[in-house]
């Protein structure tokens, strides 16, 4: 039976009507027949998902609009140029990915609302999606209660663990204690002002920084720590503490357009950063292209990717990425990230032979991703990355020149002991 | 059953054609997804009532609605997280039993105004008593030193922006900018399964209802006239030895009460709270489904909401890019070509062709009684 002999069901129904049927073991069996290399449908989908014998459906939830869409852009990119590349070498299991794409419009309750859309209507075998820790932290509850699987790309405060969610980024640790270990060997730093935006990976960052400053670094201290509104633009009076105050290093988490008047104003108070040591976790090539590459240049950057790292898989990612989405365009260490959650989920069916969420979550540990623009990366027990983190030194230009890089992949540890 | 003097034949119409619609076709016709966003679209119309009562009828323009959207949604969202917070659910937290975001934020134990929504009657009341105790305040100090129109407007946007700067900058004790999430049973009860949600959504129908009515009861009074005659000569009503001010500070705590408890009926259906909610734009938004539906109609209110937000969900699931342009496009026609909303399409336009069908169908009928029971002349 297909849906043509009942041309006259109300649409809610009919798609009640052949979801049930896509789940049927037999429906194979009508479909057309399946090639040799090819699993077939009711092997590797034994839970409903949106998977055809050539076809498989995937969702990309982002910000396309709303004040976030200009950061959410490049993941949305690097996702769908992910997903291209993935379908001309053959798709996953034989199968092509298709992409549904829905707009978190920046706001979190319709986050939630489109994954669950994304989820219980569409079917999809995967989400690739959020940024802001308040959209991931929506949407969590909903790919816990329906079994989703979500690739989240952002580097984040870290404090979360979950069967459902692969965090493509890095958590608060890799990305904050090698980059404090560097700055004070090489520049010998003793005292630290923490600056950050008002909210909740910024406080757990600094948290963590000022945990691993006082009780492991010898010798070393904050000399002060603020925290400025979303959005805000005025820096002066905090600048002016830290004219005072004369901190070896300024540790900087500071997000979005605020970034623009901060290090504007920095400049202007005649703070001149080749002279002053400043260290950002939050500063990509895409908040440069709005800072203006003269107003941040001598900065340095602690973050795992940097569009200028020189390896054989950036050196193609680079290209295909500007060849695709246009000249002018650059790639932040999110962008790359984003780029990665395709992939990884490709790489972890494939070892999983099946789309069944509970199977990929249990054969993520271990899936290892050689061809990562970043270099190599690899899934860890609790669904993180492990991957080497990097210094890199902003220059006029907009882009990073890398100073910097662990010896080793730094291993994840969302729940930091001694660091709480 | 309904009592004709208290709604007339169009009302009950409208009555019957929305009870009809919200207890019987929707569920019958809707996946639990479906029926979930709709029971989130309702949760508008209960801000709707209550601007219909306070802009329509009395004209007083609240542009801060959301600030009252939020307490409402936030008391619930104070007593759910705190039973999702149990020692037994936070063992790995630093300080266990407390919400978690408090813990991130080097809190240590349960700030005192937490403590009460440890109870269940206690956070049923604080929803209501909230908002009323906050709209009573901002009523007086403006309408009693007669602040009104757009100076009443202005600062009604000026609070929703503090409030929301409030709670985004102390996010130790409210969930900052995340908001309250990860929400999971009301006294014990699991809201986050389908059969949960079926059964929430029956629950707001029939509190709607029961704003609906109450709406309509206030309007009927002689407080609904009086709101009217303010509306439009409020000196001659002040002369006539009314309390101007007494009377517009009561139609404005109605109105933060009703939409109290469309923001808690909020939190429960959609399992989280956040400052999105509370601001500038959601409280603009809110007023604009009030004229889509037409501010003089209750039941315009709940289609407005209703239909608007539907708009909203169809066009950005077809055009993600797109949707905010044809959203601005729909409202920019609906206001130009029907400044009353769909009430004012529905009186102007459809209302008086069922009229006359339904006048030729019963002289129609009347004429064949005649013709049966008469002899033919």
């Amino acid at each position: 039976m297909s849906d043509e002999t009942k041309p006259g069901l109300p649409s809610p129904l009919r798609r009640k009507l052949l979801m049930g049927m896509a789940a049927l073991p037999a429906m194979s069996m009508l479909g057309r027949p399946a090639f040799a290399d090819v699993p077939a449908t009711s092997a590797v989908n034994t839970t409903g998902l949106a998977v055809t014998d050539s076809e498989v459906t995937v969702g990309i939830l982002h910000s396309v609009t709303g004040t976030m869409a200009i950061s959410e852009t490049g993941s949305v990119e690097a996702e769908k140029l992910a997903i291209e590349q993935i379908n001309a070498a053959g798709g996953v299991l034989g199968r092509k990915i298709k992409f549904i794409q829905e707009d978190g419009a920046s706001d979190w309750p319709t986050f939630a609302e489109k994954a669950k859309k994304l989820l219980v209507n569409d079917k999809c075998a995967a989400v690739m999606g959020c940024w802001t820790s308040a959209s991931r932290k929506a949407v969590l509850p909903v790919f816990e209660q329906y079994n989703g699987m979500l690739y989240y790309p952002t580097f984040y405060e870290g404090l979360e663990q979950s069967k459902n969610v692969i965090y493509t980024g890095q958590e608060a640790t890799q990305q904050i204690i090698a980059g404090l270990d560097w700055v004070n060997k090489t520049k010998g730093a003793k005292s630290f002002y923490l600056l950050g935006s008002d909210y909740i990976w910024p406080r757990t960052s600094n948290k963590i920084a000022r945990k691993h400053i006082e009780n492991h670094l010898q010798g070393c201290k904050v000399v002060g720590e603020e925290y400025f509104p979303l959005g805000s633009t005025q820096f002066n009076s905090v600048i002016n503490k830290i004219k005072l105050t004369k901190p070896d290093v300024i540790y900087a988490i500071i997000v979005g357009g605020s970034n623009v008047a901060f290090y504007k104003q920095l400049k202007a108070a005649g703070i001149d950063l080749s002279k002053q040591t400043l260290l950002t976790i939050s500063v990509t090539e895409d908040e440069i292209d709005g800072i203006g590459g003269e107003n941040i240049a001598g900065a340095y950057a602690c973050m795992k990717y940097f569009q200028s790292l020189d390896n054989p898989n950036n050196k193609a990612f680079v290209p295909a990425f500007k060849k695709m989405w246009g000249e002018k365009t650059v790639i932040g260490d999110v962008t790359q990230a984003a780029y990665l959650g395709p992939w990884l989920w490709k790489l972890t069916v494939e070892k999983a032979q099946s789309f069944d969420i509970d199977k990929i979550a249990a054969a993520s540990p271990g899936v290892e991703f050689k061809g990562a623009p970043e270099g190599y990366v690899r899934i860890h027990e609790n669904h993180h990355l492990w991957s080497k983190t990097r210094v890199g030194r902003a220059k006029a230009d907009g882009q990073y020149e890398l100073i910097y890089e662990t010896a080793d992949l730094v291993e994840p540890n969302p729940f930091p002991k001694g660091y709480q | 059953m309904i009592n004709s003097r208290f709604f007339n034949r169009s009302e009950l119409l409208g009555f019957l054609a929305l009870a009809v619609l919200l207890f019987l076709i929707l569920p019958l016709s809707l996946d639990i997804f479906r029926l979930n966003l709709v029971a989130k679209y309702l949760t508008y119309a209960f801000v709707g009532i209550g601007l219909v009562l306070c802009w329509g009828y009395g004209g007083i323009l609240s542009l801060g609605q959301g600030v009252f959207f939020g307490l409402g949604g936030y008391c619930m969202a104070m007593y759910l997280k705190l039973e999702a917070s149990s020692v037994a659910n936070t063992k790995i937290q630093s300080t266990p039993g407390i919400p978690d975001f408090m813990d991130w934020n080097q809190l240590t134990s349960l700030p005192f105004f937490w403590k009460p929504f440890h109870s269940f009657p206690v956070t049923l009341l604080a929803i209501l008593v909230v908002p009323a105790f906050f709209a009573l305040i901002i009523g007086a100090a403006m309408f009693k030193r007669r602040v009104g129109g757009v100076y009443f407007a202005i600062i009604t946007q000026a609070i929703a922006a503090i409030l929301t700067i409030l709670i985004v900058g102390q996010q130790g004790y409210t969930g900052g900018i995340n908001g309250i999430t990860d929400l999971r049973t009301l006294h014990g009860w699991d809201i986050r399964t389908d059969h949960a949600k079926f059964i929430l959504y029956f629950v707001e129908v029939v509190l709607l209802f029961g704003c609906i009515v109450a709406a309509q009861f206030i309007r009927l009074t002689k407080l609904g006239r009086i709101l009217v005659a303010m509306r439009e000569q409020e000196d001659r009503v002040r002369f006539s030895g009314y309390s101007v001010a007494n009377f517009k500070i009561f139609a404005f705590c109605a109105a933060a009460v009703f939409a109290a408890i469309g923001g808690a009926m909020f939190t429960l259906e959609v399992g989280f709270m956040s400052p999105s909610f509370v601001g500038i734009v959601p409280s603009i938004e809110m007023v604009i489904y009030t004229a889509v539906g037409g501010r003089m109609s209750i039941f315009g209110a709940v289609w407005g909401a209703l239909l608007v937000n539907f708009a909203k969900t169809s066009l950005s699931e077809s055009f993600p890019q797109l949707w905010l342009f044809g959203l601005g496009a729909l409202f920019i026609a609906v206001v130009l070509a029907f400044p009353n909303g769909l009430s004012g399409i529905w009186a102007d336009h459809i209302q008086p062709r069922i009229d006359r069908l339904l006048a030729s169908r019963k002289s129609k009928s009347a004429a064949g009684l005649i013709a049966d029971g008469a002899p033919a002349e």
